[in-house]
This record gives structure tokens, C-alpha cells and sequence, in this order.
């Protein structure tokens, strides 16, 4: 029984990243009709942010959660003001190649100075350690990565869905002319979009890297995943990339509890399902 | 209101002239000239595709490619952008309506920020349009036709823009709504809305408006005020083929 709680709380931590990953091509994709194939690459950004800030400037992990992901953020939204606005209004295949093209540059920048091993990013201290919960040994860290997670997908689910701000959002990615034409400055949303959906992905960059270590190529491993997860729970819907995100997570980590041998394909084999039975994803609406 | 009483009636509020565009390689206007003065009801008349809906999105700055010259309260506006134009004080009613499907009815109401202090309460809206009350959480696109006309509407007086450009408001619907939207038009002008309207129901239109403007193959080609209205009949039937 350990060991299955055990595995459970993998498939939790991956789900947290899983969720907070999808979360953010969800809302991008819904604003800017962009498969965003950067999104591990920033992701891996946000760890090395981190990194950065504790071995050159001294800064730990608390304010890494913050700022990594508002630097990381920055550097989308001029990703996006300076290439991927140009691409508004054509066909999804340029925005796939372009941040297709922008993940390879980027990851072979760090790979170029960094290599392809990783870079220990030790726990906090005030999170070190671990709980016995009498049925299992719970390490607070991870405890930690999975509450904080759900937090912040909850938070960027009340923004979109019941806030002022979210409603401007969701009627700018139905008829983004006419909100324009209301008097809302449409393009500089789609920019500050991005950049939420950048930051997302940088924070879960910070959030993995004391337990997966800081690697180059750590977001292209994940991000393959990440998008069966999008497409199992439909593009462009908030709820659905979180509660996939997690669902799918668990998914995994009982199939390495119960059959190993199909932890790595358990997410493809489901997308294949979803996708013969409901193209549009089990959430998404209508392409 | 205040700004309304601090303009003379019969002030030049838009005026357009040799107006051009093209809808990607189409040309669709060949230069339409007319203008709209303080306090007025004006309706451009005329046959399908002659023009008028992108006569309208023209000076509302959402069509790509405009030449010529569109003034708005003395400023040149033909090539800013639609929100710029919006926060100068002009609202658009879209044709299609534009009702936000993934919002309520209270989102919808609230989507367009307020450009100009002036606007509706959100009281006179519901004096205005009680439907709307009761339906405030329901989706947006669940209303009636009717009910998404009068929403489309309203939502563009809380604002306080006083010059609203409406894209045939009448379309589709039934008499006794169409009397409806007729009363609040006239009520708005009455509290000194200018209005551009664009209308293929032209006995809906007599009822309101002050002049008529008639467009055709992306031109204005005619015309005239209320007043001239029978003496010009015959010649309208010809326009309009009815």
C-alpha cells in the first residue's frame, strides 16, 4: 500500500505541473490562437531563472517564485510583440513553427553553456523534511508543490471566469474586433496574456526545479505530455486543462503502481481514445 | 447631458468626405460624402451590399484600408484606431449584435468601459429595457432575438458616448419589438443622442429620422430631410426597388 500512495503522489506532483502547463496553452491559445510550442522552453526558463537569481545573486526561493515568473513573463510578452503578433489571422501551422523554432534556439542557447546534465536547486529550508501521515511519509516539499499549484490554477480560474478583467479576456477571444471597438485595448491584452501564460509556465519552472533539478531540456520532455493533456481536455477551456491536468497526473501514477510497463504510453493511448470518440477534447468547444 | 446642451444644435459632428474602402483586395466604397450634425436622427437608405454597413465600420476605424476624410467632433479620425475612436465618444451596434456568448447578460451590459462621464445609470437602462433585469445571469446569447437587440443597444449608453452608430436594429424582428426599439430611439434623441442609423426598413426609418442619405455601389447618391419625404417618394422606390 506504500508504494501505491507513493506512486499517487507522483502522479499529484506531475498533475501540478501538468495543469499548470496546460492552464497557460489554454488561455494563450484561446487569446492568441497560437499553439504555443515554446511553452517548455520557457518553462525550463523559469527554473533557470531561479537558479540565477540563488547562485549569482543570492536570492532565494520565495522571491524566486515571484520574480522568475515576471522576468520570464517579460521576455514573452517581446517574444510576442516583436514576432508572434505578425502572425495574428494566419494559419495555426506559422505560430506552431515559430515557437517550435524559438523552444530549439532557446533550449540550445542553455544547452550550449549549461550542457545537458542538471543543476542541483536545493529545497527551502523551512519546507525540508517530511510528515508522517501514519499511512505514508509525506516530504513537505512536495505537499507544498501540490497545494500551491492547485492555488494558483484556482486563482487564474477566478480571474478568467467571475473578475471584470477575465470577462474583457473571454469576450476579446470571441470577437476581439468588436471589443476593440468598444474602447479596449485589445492588443495590449493579447501582450499581457501572453505574458500570463508565460508566467505560468515559469512558475512552474520554479516549482519543479528543487525536485526534478535544472536541465536545458527539461520542458521538452514534459511538454510532449502537456499536449496530449490539452488535446484529452480540449483546447481553450480554463476548468478542463486543470482538472485534466491533475486527473491525468493520477492517471499515470496508478498505471505505474498497477502496470508499470504502460506508465510512459497511458497518456497517448488516452489521447487516441479521446480523440476518436470526441475530437474536440472531453471539455473543449467546437474548433 | 451637459455636453449636449454645451453644443450648438446643428454643429458638425461627423463629417465624411471622398470616403474609400476596400475589404482586402475589394473595393467597397468609391467616396461617400455626408455628415451628421448635433442632435440628429440620420439614416443612410440603400440596397443590400451598396455599402452602408462599411460606410458605418469605416468611421468606426475596423475596416483595414480607408482613404478620404472622416472628422469627429472637429478631429481627423481616418486612420486611428477603433479603441481611440470608441474613447472619443463613438459607440457601434453591430448588425450581427454582437452578444458575448461565454458572458452573461450583466458581463455584456458591462463590457464596454466608460469612455465620458454622461452615460445611462444602470437604472434608466432597466427604465428603458425591463426585460433585461430579470434576465441578468443568463447567458447572453440564450435572450431572444429581441432581448439581444436591446442588450446590444443598452450596453452602449452606459458609456456616455453620445454619438451611437446602430446597424439596422430593426432586422428580424417583431413589429411590437421594432415599435419598442422605435420609442427608445426617439427617447434618446429627445435627451440629445445623435444618431447614425442604417436601415432596410424604410417605413421604420421614416418614423424616426431627420434625413436620409441614399448609398449605392459604395457612393452617396441623394439626399434629403424629413420634410421632403413625399416629394420624394417616386424616387425612392426607384433606389430602394421597393
Amino acid at each position: 500500500m506504500q508504494a501505491l500512495y507513493a506512486q499517487l503522489l507522483v502522479g499529484l506532483i506531475n498533475g501540478s505541473f501538468y495543469a499548470l502547463l496546460s492552464l497557460g496553452l489554454a488561455v494563450i491559445f484561446g487569446m492568441l490562437n497560437i499553439i504555443n510550442f515554446a511553452h517548455g522552453a520557457l518553462y525550463m526558463m523559469g527554473a533557470f531563472c531561479a537558479y540565477f537569481l540563488l547562485n549569482i545573486a543570492g536570492i532565494g526561493y520565495w522571491p524566486a517564485l515571484i520574480i522568475a515568473p515576471i522576468v520570464v513573463g517579460i521576455f514573452g510578452m517581446i517574444l510576442e510583440r516583436t514576432m508572434l503578433q505578425w502572425l495574428s489571422g494566419l494559419d495555426h501551422l506559422y505560430g506552431l513553427l515559430l515557437t517550435f523554432g524559438i523552444a530549439l534556439i532557446v533550449q540550445g542557447v542553455f544547452q550550449n553553456y549549461f550542457g545537458s546534465s542538471g543543476l542541483p536547486y536545493a529545497i527551502p529550508d523551512e519546507l525540508k523534511g517530511g510528515m508522517n501521515l501514519g499511512f505514508m511519509f509525506l516530504p513537505v516539499y512536495r505537499g507544498w508543490v501540490v497545494v500551491f499549484s492547485l492555488v494558483v490554477c484556482i486563482a487564474t480560474w477566478y480571474l478568467i471566469e467571475k473578475t471584470r478583467l477575465g470577462a474583457n479576456l473571454r469576450a476579446a477571444t470571441e470577437n476581439p474586433t468588436l471589443v476593440r471597438a468598444f474602447g479596449i485595448n485589445v492588443p495590449r491584452m493579447i501582450t499581457l496574456t501572453y505574458g500570463l501564460g508565460v508566467g505560468l509556465a515559469a512558475l512552474a519552472g520554479v516549482l519543479s526545479a528543487p525536485i526534478n533539478q535544472v536541465r536545458p531540456l527539461m520542458g521538452a520532455d514534459l511538454i510532449i505530455v502537456v499536449f496530449a493533456v490539452v488535446v484529452i481536455g480540449g483546447m481553450g477551456s480554463i476548468m478542463g486543462s486543470i482538472i485534466t491536468g491533475f486527473a491525468l497526473g493520477v492517471i499515470e501514477g496508478l498505471t505505474k503502481y498497477f502496470y508499470p510497463e504502460a506508465s510512459n504510453t497511458v497518456v497517448f493511448v488516452l489521447m487516441v481514445l479521446v480523440l476518436l470518440v470526441k475530437p474536440a477534447g472531453l471539455t473543449g468547444r467546437a474548433a | 447631458m451637459a455636453e449636449a446642451a454645451a453644443k450648438p444644435a446643428g454643429a458638425e459632428i461627423l463629417s465624411v468626405s471622398d470616403l474609400q474602402a476596400w475589404y482586402g483586395e475589394s473595393h467597397i466604397l468609391h467616396g461617400v460624402n455626408f455628415n451628421v450634425k448635433a442632435g440628429e436622427v440620420v439614416t443612410l437608405l440603400g440596397r443590400n451590399g451598396a455599402g452602408k454597413t462599411t460606410t458605418l465600420k469605416s468611421v468606426m476605424g475596423i475596416i483595414g484600408k480607408r482613404t478620404g476624410s472622416i472628422r469627429f467632433n472637429g478631429q481627423d479620425i481616418t486612420r486611428a484606431s477603433s479603441d481611440r475612436i470608441a474613447r472619443m465618444g463613438v459607440a457601434f451596434c453591430p448588425e450581427e449584435r454582437g452578444i458575448f456568448a461565454s458572458l452573461d447578460v450583466r458581463e455584456n451590459l458591462l463590457l464596454p468601459p466608460i469612455v465620458r462621464p454622461g452615460g445611462l445609470s444602470l437604472d434608466q437602462i432597466f427604465e428603458l429595457f425591463p426585460n433585461l433585469k430579470e434576465r441578468l445571469n443568463s447567458q447572453g446569447t440564450k435572450l431572444s432575438g429581441g432581448e439581444q437587440q436591446m442588450l446590444a443597444i443598452a450596453r452602449i449608453l452606459r458609456t456616455g458616448a453620445r454619438f451611437l452608430m446602430l446597424d439596422e436594429p430593426t432586422e428580424g424582428l417583431a413589429p411590437v419589438i421594432i415599435q419598442q426599439i422605435g420609442h427608445t430611439i426617439a427617447r434618446l434623441k429627445s435627451e440629445g443622442f445623435t444618431i447614425l442609423l442604417v436601415e432596410q426598413n424604410f417605413r421604420f426609418a421614416s418614423t424616426v429620422a431627420d434625413r436620409y442619405y441614399i448609398v449605392e455601389h459604395g457612393k452617396v447618391i441623394d439626399g434629403f430631410a424629413n420634410s421632403e419625404l413625399s416629394a420624394n417618394m417616386d424616387k425612392l422606390h426607384t433606389y430602394l426597388g421597393v
